[in-house]
């Protein structure tokens, strides 16, 4: 692809690059536990929780597997478990 | 009907800027800068300009101010000499690099240490590297012309880069000189409003400032050599247009002084070339075959016209006010590393002149053609670079029999 | 899957960035940009922030912005604001959004000049107290007696020896209509300053406590942890000044000793190593207690007004 003028790139590009392949451990939500607080999509340094039909779910695509959400979460409703290799 | 003043050289400049309507002006007070800055100073005081005028701390941010502003889609001027070129010289480089059109006075004078303030070309040459267009004027006239010409060469869609008009502190800016001026219709049909394609859009967001991998970073420095390289034929239709509103023909990337048939050419730029100019026609009448090619547009470098135009010469003597240590002077390198190999090319004696002040008068390009027809008999070129006007006398023993200015 | 966010509102920090796990700086610019909504310019001078948000063709910000050099955040910043100005866009504001080193350090005297013009820019120092984008260099930030590379803990040196500068301080010395301090583990009190800080015009400052979880040495999935024992121990005082006064403080709800925070850790783990640094901890533990005395932020003790 050819170089733009001065290296300006478009926003919003970086979805271009998921870095959900950087875990090595992933955040698995418990739905009967969870009390849709929003404390899980708030934390989350990587956007990759998001409310879905009044729900929350965790995206894969981005999650670098911090633990943040699962730290935080006031219901302990999120685990995190080894990624599968 | 043009208006004409007897007027100081920053005025005329303060003029030109005035006429090109730029909406954001930043700048920090330096010699032999000063009258530029505190013209467009007084008339937006007095309600004459309409500007944004941000008074700034340092050079760093004068030209960094500006350089939001031209990001953000405002046409923008700043200007500096010496130590505030050099303070600015990274932001020069990266808003070259993100393709930030603004314009800039280089008001040149000499670099520290020891500190001066008299003229030489050493700080706008400091700048060569960068990406920056570089114009050097000889008069205030020229100064006013170029400015105008200045800002639309910068903005155009083809080359998009910052543009330094070059000019001579204390000599041109101090000095009083009849200038005509454009009407601000014609000034406003030639310089439309800047309306770039890309800028800092709520509507549109993008992202300034990547940072690159090496599998990216020649192609997007080679792109600037381009829009440079190929833009000196927009650069020279540009000052054609304007010649044709004007009435005034200052020449393209180039003046060639009766160079036609010129065994001896000289190779200047700045206010020097007014001297130079009546030292040939003095020479001329006393049947030397001399001329003189007086560098306009600097960077990007004409050499294609310079060639056109030493065809029959034997030597080309290129005044440097500018040196760099260890090596030679900027002009002689450019013009030398383009010769080198050609057939018939002629010899280059690279003298230094004009340097710290040190003044360039007749005696002086007298002195250097003598040089130029001695270099021409022995057919060789200089061990060294030739100091013009040097004084041995003041140096540590032993510096009379330096090499510099001695024939191969 | 298709995000729908709580009442529409788009993401203006997207997914894909390169920061590091539990970067407590990425989070917070998500919720700076929830509080200021799009129509902001954002200038980044370099840092971590820069870096992990623009290799070239990757750009997760959805509002405009700029990274020129490292020391002219500010200055940008003013010439975005003149431009804005000068061409009638007054429903756009401009924002600073930097690290540490380019704030308190290089890029200092560009934002003392920018405060003393009193040019329309809100600058949010996201401070992790290092040059964290090459390793963890010291920068006038680094808390006292933290390890950093150029300033690290050895057999004779203690690490920084200096207080980290009172950057707040300084700017409301200059006039500055309003200044704040923040901490991303108190998200809502964030964005409300955020909020607040848009509501004024002339030049703004928020300075945002973003621990760092590769450098400081801890869990990433501590970083609000950490933010919060700094801020309970009056290490991080969280204040808000406007016109000069002190308007606001967050009270410490249960005060805890600074070895609770520096224990936590491994930039002061070298404190604890031997016993031998007693009065290195006495002395950080006195910086605590004079934030707390000094802006009363003990939740039983009076305000100082």
């Amino acid at each position: 692809m050819k170089i733009t003028l001065g290296a300006v790139v478009k926003g919003g590009t970086s979805l271009n690059y998921k870095t959900g392949s950087w875990r090595d451990q992933r955040p698995v939500l418990n739905i009967e536990l969870c009390k849709a607080c929003g404390v899980c999509e708030s934390v989350c340094p990587d956007g990759a929780v998001h409310l879905v039909n009044e729900a929350y779910r965790i995206g894969y695509d981005y999650c670098k597997g911090c633990g943040l959400c699962a730290y935080e979460c006031p219901a302990d409703a999120i685990q995190m478990v080894a990624e599968e290799k | 009907m043009q208006e004409t003043e007897v007027l100081e050289g920053s005025e005329a400049v303060a003029f030109a800027v005035k006429a090109c309507r730029p909406q954001v002006i930043s700048a920090y007070p330096i010699s032999p800068q000063t009258h530029i800055v505190e013209a467009l100073a007084r008339m937006i005081a007095d309600g004459e300009m309409d500007s944004e005028y941000v008074r700034v701390e340092s050079e760093f941010s004068a030209a960094s101010v500006i350089s939001g502003a031209s990001a953000a889609g405002s046409r923008s001027y700043t200007a500096s000499s010496s130590q505030g070129l050099l303070l600015m010289t990274e932001v020069l480089y990266a808003s070259a690099g993100m393709r930030l059109p603004f314009v800039i006075t280089g008001v040149n004078r000499a670099i520290s240490v020891p500190i001066s303030i008299q003229v030489d070309h050493q700080d706008t040459i400091s700048l060569r590297d960068s990406g920056v267009i570089q114009f050097y004027v000889e008069s205030s006239q020229e100064a006013y012309d170029t400015h105008i010409a200045a800002f639309k060469i910068a903005e155009d869609p083809g080359i998009l880069l910052p543009v330094s008009v070059c000019m001579d502190g204390w000599i041109l800016t101090h000095s009083y000189e009849r200038v005509s001026f454009l009407e601000q219709e014609e000034v406003d049909r030639f310089l439309p409003p800047f309306k770039p394609k890309n800028f800092l859009d709520v509507n549109d967001p993008k992202s300034w400032g990547s940072y690159a991998e090496e599998d990216v970073l020649m192609e997007f420095k080679y792109s600037i050599h381009r829009a440079m390289q190929y833009g000196k034929e927009r650069i020279k239709e540009i000052f054609s247009e304007l010649a044709t509103i004007t009435g005034r023909d200052h020449g393209g990337l180039i003046e060639a002084y009766r160079t036609r048939d010129a065994e001896v050419i000289l190779v200047a730029m700045g206010s020097m070339v007014g001297t130079i100019k009546e030292a040939i026609d003095k020479l001329r009448s006393q049947g030397q075959r001399v001329g003189l090619i007086k560098i306009r547009c600097y960077r990007p470098f004409p050499f294609e016209d310079i060639l056109d135009n030493i065809k029959v010469a034997k030597v080309v003597a290129v005044m440097d006010a500018n040196f760099s240590m260890g090596s030679e002077g900027a002009l002689g390198m450019d013009l030398k590393a383009k010769l080198c190999g050609r057939r018939g090319a002629p010899l280059v004696l690279e003298c230094v002149a004009g340097l710290g002040g040190r003044e360039v008068n007749e005696k002086r390009v007298l002195e250097i053609v003598e040089r130029a027809r001695e270099v021409e008999e022995s057919g060789l070129p200089l061990d060294e670079p030739y100091w013009a006007g040097l004084r041995p006398e003041i140096l540590p023993e032993g510096a009379e029999n330096d090499r510099q200015g001695k024939i191969g | 899957m298709i995000a729908k966010e709580k009442s529409g509102e788009q993401e203006l920090f997207v997914s894909g960035h390169r920061a590091c796990h539990g970067c407590g700086m990425a989070l917070s610019v998500r919720h700076i940009l929830k509080a200021t909504g799009k129509d902001v310019i954002v200038v980044t001078p370099t840092g971590c922030l820069e870096t992990f948000t623009s290799p070239y063709g990757y750009s997760p910000w959805r509002v405009p912005w700029i990274h020129h050099l490292f020391e002219n955040g500010p200055s940008i910043a003013s010439g975005v604001a003149a431009a804005l100005k000068a061409q009638g866009r007054i429903h756009v504001r401009v924002l600073v959004i930097g690290g540490d080193g380019a704030t308190f350090d290089i890029g200092f005297g560009a934002l003392s000049g920018m405060l003393e013009r009193g040019d329309d820019v809100l600058y949010i120092c996201v401070d992790n107290g290092a040059y964290m984008n090459t390793g963890g260099q010291r920068s006038g930030a680094s808390p006292m007696y933290s390890s950093t590379t150029t300033d690290p803990a050895g057999k004779i040196s203690p690490g920084k020896s200096q207080m980290k500068k009172d950057l707040p301080a300084i700017i409301a010395a200059h006039g500055a209509p309003y200044v704040a301090t923040a901490s991303v583990a108190y998200l809502k009190d964030l964005e409300k300053k955020v909020k607040k800080a848009m509501e004024y015009h002339g030049p703004r400052y928020i300075q945002i406590d973003t621990p760092c979880p590769s450098v400081w040495g801890f869990s990433p999935d501590r970083t609000l942890e950490i933010g919060r024992l700094g801020v309970q121990s009056g290490l991080i005082p969280i204040i808000e000044m406007q016109g000069g006064m002190l308007t606001n403080v967050l009270k410490i709800k249960k005060k805890i000793p600074v070895e609770e925070y520096l224990k936590s850790q491994k930039r002061f783990s070298h404190l604890f190593r031997d016993g031998q640094h007693q009065k290195e901890i006495e002395k950080i533990q006195a910086l605590a207690d004079i934030n707390i005395q000094k802006y009363g932020l003990l939740k039983d003790v009076e305000d100082k007004r």
